[in-house]
């Protein structure tokens, strides 16, 4: 291990430690401390959502393990809805805030953070509490409204979406962090991880016509891939989703999905709102395109509980 | 008055009204809360004459002030106060530094026959229930008219040429915009009305509003009564003539010594241009000379506030089937109605009411309201509809129910407004993606801000829309997120009064975990 790296590793242990035990209550981090465990997935449960990445994220050692000094990071929350957090339509500020704070502190020179919205996107950007999270943590709030800001892509091992448009943004970037809210979802039955992607590219009208579950899974080929899913399950949408219908939609699961591996991830987190992951099928189509491991019995899960 | 203070306090005001309005059109970031708005958009003379008849004395008192206003100052509202005229100033010192030919304008007598023949034929349709001559003639929407859709694109490229240079250096504060698309034909009349106002006022001074705005020719009409007006002071005139040629209204006989009241804005050119110093602003003075009544104006007047008061209680008494054209057939989405915007309550009620200003369409934050075409028939060019090919109405907005200054479309509290039912979703399964290429779609159920659209299951994994009328406010979102081309697989159809939608009903989920279910 080289130095510096240490250096960060023991910063961003120290600083998830202090935070999680200014919370109180937590004895795991105390009991067992792994440093350079792999894990294929860490569930935590029964926290507050930036205490919750505070443990996770060091489970899977460090966002200095994600990002290093200098580099440029795309953080890609869902803020598709105006709707305010309460409503869970969009993804927790604070989940965003701290994510973005563990970024810098891991040496990111920029941290930018955007969505192509689906509701007017400058109420969205506001309402969801999003914006001013992300601003407040010194990130770089970025619009996404316009076609202009897309530049095509290919990929060329995908069935149907060969070719699309993603944001620029996404590629001037070095690395790229996906955090998605789950949801219950009118189209998919449930939105997630790899369905969070809608929200980096321009034409998702082309998805809907083209065999949605396929482009979902297809885009999840591009090679421009995020590092790490951070799923927010603090409050969740069981259903009426994506939008909601009111604040009955939603139910306080208090949980945090952090994995490497969007299968997995959307495969535990359609567990969460008792789902079989089979019933989805861009979870079957992904795993069998070799995307990701939907079997979570063969996976190495770390579970948490605070 | 004769202090050359007047012009400057009059080109003061002038140019802090048209910023204003420029800003009210031209706020594409919404940056400026709707309620700043309501003073500058109170005191224009035909919306708020409209609000007057059909609201009642509070909403609508902004037109009885200028009437006052016009009773004591004369013509002031024409230069002080009127986007239009104040524009046609602005283009008239444009045209004088072209030629100063345009700028030498003398005396010239009135287009009598045509402005009473103008206002008269604007009175009577009006007091017929038809709005579209107002609405064409309208000094103020006229203005509106050309803010949104000559101004407007020009600002847009702007920001987005800026914009686009911003990004090169990572800068992101201001972002692109998209500029709307409108169809071309609804081109045709504000292009014909700028080249009208444009070119008369680049090389007339006036002449427009002294010949062709009904607004002009009623307040002038008022003006023949006004307590303060311009006068000569015979002992000290020496009929040079630099008066008259300075009068952009034409309205100065200074070889009889006589000004045309009813043509007279009000601007003050002719008291600076006076060497003699033989102008002023002052008091009628009774006495010497009893101005002779003109008994036909007299009656003209009496006709016309008759027919304005007249109108309340004719509007109300209205209940006649709306008849609105239907759309080509052609089309496979068969809309019977168009849809008008929430706070409009209905098709007829609406068309009776906006003037076409635009202004609505301009502040549309997701560019949902366009102009009309034939729509709404012919009579109703350019007054706006929702278009849910362009973007759908934003379940949580209410910019365009507290901006509009005529009342064409009324206030509503949100909660209210997300009830109003506009339209009503009508869902074609043979479109439907689901049914013609058994993938899974479902954009507009998760569009629907009320679930008025969801899935219910269809084969295997699928799930196909489902609408329900009763809780579907016809916001149009699921109209615009079908990505079936060309005809939509879902769309809505206006209904000709609007209605109240059933709250959607929501039970508590009862979803909880005591260990991961992983």
């Amino acid at each position: 291990m080289k130095r510096r790296d240490f250096i960060i590793k023991s910063a961003s242990a120290g600083f998830a430690a202090s935070a999680a035990l200014s919370l109180g209550g937590y004895k795991k981090l105390i009991d067992d401390k792994p440093l350079s465990q792999s894990y294929d997935l860490v569930a935590i449960m029964g926290g507050k959502p930036e205490a919750m990445f505070d443990l996770g994220i060091q489970e899977l050692g460090g966002m200095g393990k994600f990002v290093s000094r200098g580099q440029k990071v795309l953080v890609k929350p869902n803020i598709g809805w105006d709707r305010t957090p309460e409503y869970a339509a969009c993804t927790n500020p604070a989940l965003v805030k701290r994510i973005i704070e563990h970024c810098f502190r891991a040496g990111a020179k920029e941290v930018y953070v955007f969505d192509h919205t689906v509701d007017n996107w400058v109420n969205c950007y506001r309402n969801s509490g999003i914006e001013k999270a992300a601003k407040d943590a010194g990130a770089k709030v970025v619009p996404a409204n316009t076609e202009n800001y897309y530049q095509e892509i290919s990929i060329p091992e995908a069935k149907i979406l060969k070719k699309t448009k993603v944001h620029q943004l996404l590629l001037e970037t070095d690395v790229f962090i996906n955090v998605p809210v789950l949801k219950n979802h009118d189209a998919t039955h449930m939105t997630c991880a790899m369905k969070n992607m809608m929200g980096v590219v321009w034409d998702r009208a082309y998805w809907h016509r083209n065999n949605l579950h396929q482009c979902i899974a297809d885009y999840a080929l591009y090679n421009k891939k995020p590092v790490l899913h951070v799923i927010d399950c603090y409050n969740v949408m069981t259903k009426h989703g994506p939008q909601g219908v009111s604040k009955e939609d939603v139910a306080m699961l208090e949980s945090q999905i952090i994995t490497t591996d969007w299968v997995a991830g959307d495969a535990a987190a359609a567990k969460m709102i008792k789902l079989d992951p089979l019933r989805i099928d861009y979870i079957k189509i992904a795993h069998d395109m070799g995307i990701g491991n939907m079997n979570l019995d063969s996976l190495n899960i770390r579970r948490i509980k605070m | 008055m004769r202090s050359s203070l007047l012009k400057k306090i009059r080109q003061a005001v002038a140019l802090a009204v048209f910023i204003v309005f420029c800003v009210i059109f031209l706020d594409y970031r919404h940056l400026i809360p709707e309620k700043y708005f309501d003073i500058p958009l109170w005191f224009q003379f035909v919306p708020s004459a409209i609000k007057f008849v059909t609201i009642g004395m509070v909403a609508g008192s902004g037109f009885l002030a200028v009437l006052l206003l016009t009773i004591l100052t004369g013509r002031t509202y024409c230069s002080f106060l009127c986007p239009l005229g104040i524009l046609q100033d602005l283009f008239s010192r444009i045209g004088g530094k072209i030629k100063r030919r345009f700028k030498r304008f003398g005396f010239k007598r009135p287009h009598t026959v045509l402005r009473y023949s103008l206002l008269a034929v604007t009175v009577l349709v009006v007091s017929f229930g038809g709005i579209y001559v107002l609405s064409l003639l309208d000094p103020y929407s006229i203005f509106g008219r050309f803010a949104t859709y000559f101004a407007k694109p020009v600002i847009l490229a702007l920001n987005n040429f800026l914009s686009g240079i911003l990004e090169k250096f990572d800068v992101y504060t201001i972002a692109h915009v998209q500029i709307p698309t409108f169809n071309a034909l609804v081109y045709l009349v504000p292009a014909g009305f700028l080249l009208l106002v444009g070119i008369l006022s680049l090389t007339k001074g006036r002449l427009y509003c002294n010949s062709i705005c009904p607004v002009g020719t009623f307040l002038g009409l008022i003006s023949k009564i006004s307590l303060l007006r311009i006068k000569f002071d015979e002992s000290k005139c020496t009929k040079c003539g630099r008066c008259a040629i300075a009068c952009k209204s034409f309205c100065i006989d200074f070889l009889n010594k006589k000004i045309d009241n009813s043509r007279c804005v009000e601007c003050f050119n002719c008291i600076n241009s006076c060497p003699d110093k033989a102008l002023s602003y002052s008091l009628v003075t009774t006495g010497k000379k009893k101005t002779e009544t003109d008994s036909e104006k007299r009656n003209f007047i009496g006709g016309l506030i008759l027919i304005l008061t007249g109108l309340s209680v004719k509007s109300l008494a209205q209940e006649e089937e709306q008849k609105v054209e239907h759309k080509a057939s052609t089309v496979k989405e068969k809309k019977t109605f168009p849809v008008s915007p929430p706070g409009s309550t209905g098709i007829e009620n609406f068309n009776s009411k906006c003037t076409a200003c635009s202004l609505c369409i301009s502040a549309c934050p997701n560019n949902v309201l366009v102009p009309s075409l034939v729509q709404y028939g012919i009579t109703g060019i350019m007054q706006p509809h929702m278009d849910y090919h362009k973007g759908f109405c934003a379940y949580e907005c209410t910019r365009c129910l507290e901006i509009c200054p005529t009342g064409a479309i009324m206030p509503l509290e949100l909660e209210a407004k997300k009830l109003t039912k506009i339209g009503t979703a009508i869902f074609i399964r043979d479109n439907c993606i689901v049914e013609t290429e058994r993938t899974a779609c479902g954009a507009c159920a998760e569009s629907c801000p009320t679930k008025a659209v969801h899935m219910v299951p269809f084969e295997g994994n699928l799930t196909i829309p489902e609408t329900n009328d009763e809780i579907c406010i016809g916001c149009g979102h699921c109209e615009f997120a079908c990505p079936v081309v060309p005809y939509k697989a879902i769309y809505v159809d206006g209904i000709p009064v609007h209605k109240a939608a059933k709250k959607p009903e929501n039970v508590q989920t009862d979803l909880k975990h005591e260990d991961f279910p992983f």
